[in-house]
């Protein structure tokens, strides 16, 4: 489904990610975990086209996706969320939603300010598909609101619904526990899940809580100073000697 | 006397605001003041004018001006911005953006001389009397089509898809990128709507104050920028009223206190207001948070 081939990214002299590989196989949910400025967002920004690898290459269902600009990244596909929220603010929660449908729909920008028919048969689709989505993450009630008005965890929750707007096959969740309460982690890992089965999505998320990690990826790979140090199954990442030595640390 | 030179005031003004939508829309999208706009607006008072001249009625040259500049912003973004953004600092594509404007304001001088023209009289001049308000038809149209203008812009960013993701856009354009919007194309678009009103208002200008000349963009487009940033640049409704506000207290000035004082009389007023209101009237103010 994806593959990273011998990734590296260089900024100046600093060398942010190594030679790094990775293979996601369809429908899989794989965590991505390591170390503060392991290179972890570096490689999300790879993956969805912001950076241009300075060596090696992204590959999406068999096709060479780097170079690609981040728009048309997207709409093959690779809907993700940020580490620091990077909703619309001063747009709706309905609007948000809707601004991802958009880009994945027929009508040209200038169709809508026709209102073609064409186009009004899309926007009610596209309405009644932002709604589904809204409610499967529990925002329908607040759909009017400004996106700067939700709650923390409920802006992470929208995130996932504007990304998935796209209708991606593809997900990428940065840090989507950051700042969540147990509760709120909790109703989280169900809504990945339900998300993962629902609509038939790969997944690959970078989270620092270990138990979400743990309990929900299939597959886990480690990055170190921009290295891949390890990849398996959470019950070998676990018992990882350098994994344990650089990032989890002895047990107590 | 008040009120008419109150009418005659927000008819100015309403013209300043059709400018200072363009220079708001732009700097919301791509924080770039584009000095070229003024130019944009002579030109398109300057395709009027020419199409008024080989018989168009006015209103069809009202339209092919607009359309004339939607094409000219569009190129002027893809010739001289574009190529920059991302790759040099925002103060090259300023320094880009007043060679555009002082090659334009050149070039037309080149091609129709300096010299001021007028349009014709093509809409009628009749004035009637509703109470003791003098009202000219001319008046009432210029006002009729910023109105329209205004409004329609205003749908168009609050309901359209396109007014959707400008919004989007300028809120965050790498989020915007991320969910599949194109924001070349939206900025294109921005460049192109904020030409054709700066257009509209170059052929009201020509029409009601007969002076049409190449270098008409120069101080025009300053008090349409002043007029934007008195509303609160990047604010759409801020530019609105910026620009109407600045059109009647112009007036008034010249009314009330003396002509020669005009233009002092209007920045040094925009100057009070930013002492006040930093942010602008419709800008918000921004705590960033340490």
């Amino acid at each position: 489904m994806l593959e990273l081939k011998h990734i590296s990214q260089e900024f100046g002299g600093l060398r942010a990610l190594d030679e790094v590989n990775l293979i996601v196989n369809e429908g899989q949910i794989y965590g991505l975990i390591g170390p503060n400025g392991a290179g972890k967002t570096t490689l999300f920004n790879i993956i969805t086209g912001i950076y241009q690898p300075t060596e090696g290459g992204v590959y999406f269902q068999g096709q060479k996706i780097d170079g690609n600009p981040p728009h048309q990244v997207a709409r093959m596909g690779i809907g993700r969320t940020f580490q620091n929220i990077r909703l619309f603010a001063k747009l709706s929660v309905l609007d948000n939603v809707r601004v991802g449908s958009h880009a994945v729909t027929q009508a040209g920008l200038f169709g809508s300010i026709l209102g073609l028919p064409v186009v009004r048969r899309e926007e009610k689709q596209i309405l009644h598909k932002s709604q589904t989505l809204l409610e499967m993450v529990g925002l329908q009630d607040k759909r009017w609101e400004y996106a700067e008005n939700l709650s923390y965890g409920e802006q992470r929750r929208l995130e996932i619904a504007r990304a998935l707007a796209l209708q991606p096959t593809l997900l990428l969740l940065d840090e989507p526990a950051a700042g969540m309460n147990a509760t709120e982690k909790q109703e989280l890992m169900s809504l990945i899940y339900y998300i993962q089965k629902e609509m038939k999505l790969t997944i690959l998320l970078v989270e620092h809580d270990m138990n979400l990690v743990m309990s929900i990826c299939e597959r886990i790979a480690v990055l170190d100073y921009g290295r891949k140090i390890a990849d398996g199954s959470p019950e070998q990442i676990k018992n990882d000697e350098r994994v344990i030595q650089s990032y989890l640390g002895a047990p107590a | 006397m008040f009120l008419e030179q109150l009418l005659n005031g927000i008819t100015l003004g309403s013209t300043y605001a059709l400018i200072a939508l363009g220079y708001t829309m732009v700097y919301g999208i791509i924080q770039l003041i584009n000095f070229a706009h003024g130019e944009v607006y002579m030109i398109g008072a300057f395709v009027g004018l020419f199409l008024v001249a080989m018989g168009a009625n006015i209103f069809l040259a009202l339209l092919g001006a607009m359309l004339f500049c939607m094409l000219l912003g569009m190129t002027i973004e893809r010739v001289a911005y574009r190529p920059l953004r991302g790759k040099s600092s925002r103060l090259s594509a300023l320094i880009s953006a007043i060679g555009v404007s002082i090659f334009l304001s050149t070039l037309m001088a080149l091609l129709a001389q300096t010299n001021t023209r007028s349009y014709p009289e093509v809409i009628s001049n009749r004035t009637f009397n509703l109470g003791s308000l003098e009202l000219s038809v001319l008046q009432i149209s210029i006002l009729a089509v910023a109105a329209i203008l205004m409004i329609g812009l205003q749908l168009m960013i609050q309901h359209t898809r396109l007014g959707k993701a400008m919004r989007a856009s300028s809120q965050d354009l790498d989020a915007s990128y991320l969910m599949g919007i194109n924001v070349n194309r939206i900025i294109s678009a921005t460049f192109a709507i904020g030409s054709a009103l700066a257009a509209a208002g170059g052929v009201m200008v020509g029409v009601y104050y007969h002076a049409v000349w190449p270098y008409m963009g120069m101080m025009a487009g300053l008090k349409a920028f002043a007029a934007a940033i008195l509303g609160g640049i990047g604010s759409i409704p801020g530019a609105m009223v910026g620009g109407i506000t600045l059109g009647v207290l112009e007036i008034m000035g010249v009314a009330y206190i003396s002509p020669s004082y005009k233009d002092a009389i209007a920045f040094g007023i925009l100057i009070i207001v930013l002492l006040i209101r930093p942010q602008g009237l419709f800008g918000k103010k921004i705590v960033k948070k340490v």
